[in-house]
């Protein structure tokens, strides 16, 4: 299948205007940091400096709480309608400011605009709007008749979805009266500070939502603050359990969004075609840089080599390189340390005995990138089929029986999510049943939406966001 | 006949109760149970480490077939239960009042209580996934929906103080969803729990879904909470200090935790928290429109 030439689209950089440096974004003002550092944000796609950021320190992280703390009474005392109201406005200005956030995101995150601008940004206006109106209706959303707020919430969010996880972490966070303090992950602050200016252009009141930037530490000395009441968490399963020692110790409450290693079960009957672009949606998504990611595909043995031929046809066709053309599939590796990661798992499965496999495919000079990869021949010891990758590296396995497809998928201490491909609703639903997976995709994969729940069984974490459910991680239920 | 009078009365062996089976601790170990004027009672079986482990592993088997069953199916089970303990409801009746000291009429409530709950809980059985259940207005064409369903294994420490009723209440909303438990018994009052192992081998439970142990707290707890086949453990019978060390073990494989935040008042309607601690929930998208 030819690849068409197309001529570069990029989308233009101008609509955003990034500040030489920021500081923290705390009681509704930025604040130079008391006992932080700068550090440096980057363009994974160039490596180009894109703005000195600050790593708040332990002072700076108990000014945020302070400041949370200060605004929680009234901010929970507002008329639930009022409170509405302020979601709905920073809903507005974001599907006003999309395109803007999405250069943005795009810049800092690797991601391609196509992404940023069709998924990322648009479900980010949708969570807010989806929760604002939650928030006057808490007394039918079946917890009682007047469920009240958790307090002060210390979130800290990952770099693959920068801006969304912010939305899924705040919106249903305010909507129920807390206020928050959040870290943004080291590598993307960006729409996380161009967040801090929307809330204060919706005149949101001060302290309702704090953001600190920083790394790890940063991300420490916030959950593990004796001033916070809840802490959420989206990240790696490694640090969630962390976390969740901490949170044991303390009797914290917590909710945890950690990893996943999803099978995507293909049977013999799907149709190959759809199957196979959501084959290519669930795993090069993003750059595979996805919890949910269908990192395992299961092929029934029969449509084995169909399936391959058919895949390996379409990923020569996808497009790797500057995320901000409109033409982009695969954009940046997020960071130097996750393309290391990605490379020395993809060694392992070489030195395994796994087959590797990529389309011919030119990487820029500069920048972090990796190719689309595909390991066949994988079996399930191995270790490319039971640990996170977190990259644009698929392994694929196959199956004979529902059972043996059911057997498979379930053998990994990861819940969080799996895919089903065929043309049955009746098996969709047995397959539905049996997996041991908090969201299941028949026909489609990597599906989002503010009322969908989302969230793990088992090592992938506990709590719901997303829907009605998501409400219970900020309710003192 | 013999003289009643001089009739020696045939004593029970209180025993586990493993995978439907009575079987002694592996350890060949007991521990001397009293009555509350501190008279001997029994010796009861003083689980180990590998007895909570052949638990884990009955109750690992058990849970296909019992989160499999139709919520209908689980239901009339639990009410089950509940007929046959009416039928012993005498023998409760004296071995709760020997174990905790109370009144005659405190003693028959609380047993009362403890039938009663079976059958409220036999009740939510179909229910409980349409109230925390529900369709999903996406935007898009698909039927989205989201159900509760069983954690799997969860480890349950009985309350210490109320033996009969608070195990029920414990063990009950646990099941009643589909898990499968493994439960410590009270541990100075294990025996109306044994007694009631005996009811549940001989109503409908399948073999596996209740595995009920006696013996130290201390010394098991930290094995189940640690367990990495275990999802999720109710740490109602440890004391607080231990609850702390538990819930950090229980980290290891990020165990769902239950960690009572006030004491548990047996006698009154529960709330749902018990019920919903044990469950996930599962969000479908089923193409729609294609």
């Amino acid at each position: 299948m030819p690849k068409f030439e197309y001529a570069p689209a990029p989308e233009s950089r101008s609509i955003v205007g990034i500040r030489e440096s920021y500081g923290l974004f705390i009681d509704g003002k930025f604040t130079d940091t008391v006992d932080g550092r700068a550090f440096k944000t980057i363009s994974p796609a160039t490596e180009e400096v894109l703005a000195e950021v600050t790593e708040a320190g332990p002072e700076d992280v108990d000014r945020a709480v302070k400041a949370a703390r200060k605004a929680y009474e009234p901010w929970s005392a507002l008329a639930p309608a009022q409170r509405s109201k302020y979601l709905f406005r920073i809903a507005r200005i974001i599907q006003e400011r999309a395109r803007e956030l999405a250069v943005l995101e795009s810049l800092d995150n690797g991601k391609p605009i196509r992404e940023s601008r069709d998924v990322d940004i648009p479900l980010v206006a949708a969570h807010f709007f989806y929760y604002a109106g939650w928030a006057d209706k808490l007394e039918h959303a079946g917890f009682g008749p007047a469920p009240k707020p958790l307090g002060v919430a210390g979130q800290v969010i990952p770099w693959n979805f920068p801006l969304l996880m912010l939305a899924w972490k705040i919106a249903p966070a305010l909507a129920c009266g807390n206020t928050v303090v959040l870290k943004p992950a080291e590598t993307t602050p960006l729409t996380a500070l161009a967040f801090a200016e929307i809330c204060q252009q919706a005149d949101l009141p001060p302290g309702v939502v704090n953001i600190v930037t920083g790394a790890g530490d940063t991300g420490r000395a916030l959950v593990e603050h004796p001033g916070i009441d809840k802490v959420a968490f989206t990240g790696s399963t490694e640090v969630g359990k962390q976390i969740a020692r901490s949170c044991a110790a303390s009797g914290r409450k917590n909710t945890l969004e950690l990893g996943g290693k999803a099978a995507n079960i293909v049977f013999d009957d799907a149709a190959i075609d759809q199957a196979v672009e959501g084959i290519v949606n669930g795993i090069f998504f993003n750059q595979g840089h996805v919890c949910c990611a269908g990192s395992r595909l299961l092929v029934q043995e029969s449509v084995y080599d169909e399936v391959l031929t058919s895949l390996k046809r379409r990923l020569g066709s996808l497009r790797l390189g500057d995320p901000l053309d409109k033409n982009t599939d695969v954009g940046a590796i997020n960071s130097a340390a996750q393309l290391a990661k990605i490379r020395e798992l993809s060694d392992i499965g070489e030195a395994e005995g796994a087959e590797r496999w990529s389309p011919p495919c030119e990487l820029p000079a500069h920048g972090f990138w990796f190719p689309p990869t595909i390991f066949t021949g994988v079996s399930q010891a191995h270790r490319i089929a039971r640990e996170e990758i977190f990259g644009p590296v698929l392994s694929v396995l196959t199956f004979r029986t529902p059972a043996e497809a059911i057997e498979k998928a379930n053998n990994t201490p990861y819940g969080l999510s799996a895919g089903v491909w065929t043309e049955k609703g009746s098996l969709i639903l047995r397959m539905a049943a049996q997996l041991r997976a908090g969201v299941v995709w028949a026909n489609t994969f990597n599906r989002f939406d503010p009322a969908s729940p989302f969230g793990g069984y088992k090592e992938s974490g506990y709590g719901r966001e997303g829907g009605r459910h998501g409400l219970e991680a900020y309710l003192d239920v | 006949m013999s003289d009643p009078s001089t009739r020696v009365q045939v004593r029970k062996t209180y025993k586990l109760y493993i995978g439907g089976a009575f079987p002694r601790s592996e350890s060949g170990r007991s521990y001397v149970v009293t009555d509350h004027k501190e008279r001997f009672a029994a010796n009861a079986a003083l689980a180990s480490r590998k007895d909570a482990r052949d638990a884990v592993t009955a109750a690992r088997k058990a849970f296909p077939g019992w989160s499999g069953a139709t919520a209908y199916n689980r239901g009339q089970v639990l009410y089950r239960v509940a007929e046959l303990m009416e039928g012993r409801r005498a023998q409760f009746v004296a071995e709760v009042r020997a174990a905790e000291g109370l009144s005659a009429a405190k003693a028959e409530a609380a047993v009362d209580a403890a039938i009663d709950r079976w059958v409220w809980y036999a009740g939510w059985s179909d229910k409980i996934a349409q109230v925390r259940g529900s369709s999903n207005p996406v935007a898009g064409p698909y039927f989205n929906f989201s159900l509760p369903e069983p954690t799997g294994v969860v480890a349950v420490l009985a309350p210490a103080e109320s033996s009969l009723l608070g195990f029920v209440a414990v063990v009950a909303p646990a099941i009643v969803s589909g898990s499968t438990v493994v439960v410590l018994a009270s541990e100075p009052h294990p025996l109306p729990a044994v007694t009631l192992s005996e009811v549940l081998a001989t109503s409908d439970v399948p073999g596996g879904v209740v595995n009920v142990l006696t013996g130290r707290v201390a010394e098991v707890a930290p094995w189940l909470a640690s367990h990495m086949d275990v999802n999720a453990i109710d740490l109602t019978g440890a004391d607080d200090a231990l609850r702390v060390e538990l819930a950090i073990a229980a980290t290891d494989n990020l165990k769902r935790v239950f960690r009572p935040h006030t004491p548990d008042d047996w006698t009154a309607t529960p709330p749902l928290n018990r019920m919903l601690a044990y469950l996930e929930t599962k969000t479908v998208w089923h193409p729609a429109a294609t």
